[in-house]
């Protein structure tokens, strides 16, 4: 996996964020499920090229942080019969997520 | 190289989510059973690692845009490494490493050894997917 330097990262562990609800086009890391969703930042991986642009064969720079963003499973699912306690962990990049 | 055209294929009933999007989506029951690796597919995950690592001829990413571009009738008949060989094959000539006619080529000679030996050889190849590259033909 590529490391490049890039911005430090513009969130911090336990910040809360939503996830863009942005229309896709081509390559897409990000679930429709987690779209407009809002969670709370929970690890940073470190800054990776940028796997919408890498598809293409393109060199993926600017590097993006990719956090570790956590959501309640009830927000996620409307149905969700669980415990209201049950969490997800998604991996998501900086340019998909907007502070809450 | 050509810059292959970004673009999506739908699910049907899914409100806009991409073929592969299916988080959430009710496929039924998990097969959660231990299963072995057939000898091909050993195969193509090493072509993979040698392609996408060594010779560094396409992104994982690229591999998985690739897939992505499947219809959704296709994706869902087709297995997982099935899946990585035909974006394998797609990729290689996209990136003008081989061209569809020296790998059409090298399949009927397999072929024609194959049937030459009493083995089976499928009735039928597998189309070539429209992936949004530029072919070697020119075509959009």
């Amino acid at each position: 996996m590529s490391r490049e330097t890039s911005a430090p990262p513009r969130f911090s562990n336990g910040d809360k964020v939503v996830v863009d609800d942005r229309p896709i086009t081509g390559h897409c890391r990000t679930p429709s499920f987690i779209r407009g969703k809002s969670g709370e930042i929970c690890g940073i991986h470190g800054a990776f090229r940028d796997p919408e642009r890498l598809a293409y064969h393109r060199p993926g720079l600017p590097a993006q942080v990719l956090y570790k963003v956590r959501f309640k499973q009830t927000d996620i699912w409307p149905d969700y019969n669980g415990p209201a306690t049950d969490q997800m962990e998604v991996d998501v990049y900086d340019n998909w997520l907007k502070p809450a | 190289m050509p810059t292959p055209e970004k673009r999506n294929e739908l699910r049907d009933g899914t409100d806009g989510r991409t073929t592969h999007d299916v988080g959430g989506l009710d496929f039924g029951a998990i097969d959660m059973h231990e299963h072995d690796l057939a000898l091909w597919e050993k195969r193509v995950d090493a072509m993979l690692v040698l392609l996408a690592t060594k010779k560094q001829a396409f992104k994982i990413d690229a591999m998985r845009r690739v897939i992505e571009s499947y219809g959704e009738q296709e994706y869902d008949a087709t297995e997982y490494y099935e899946k990585w060989v035909r974006a394998i094959r797609n990729l290689i000539v996209e990136q003008e490493l081989v061209s569809k006619e020296e790998i059409e080529a090298r399949i009927a000679k397999v072929s024609e050894d194959f049937k030459a030996n009493g083995r089976d050889v499928a009735p039928t190849s597998v189309p070539w997917d429209d992936t949004g590259a530029a072919s070697n033909e020119g075509a959009s």
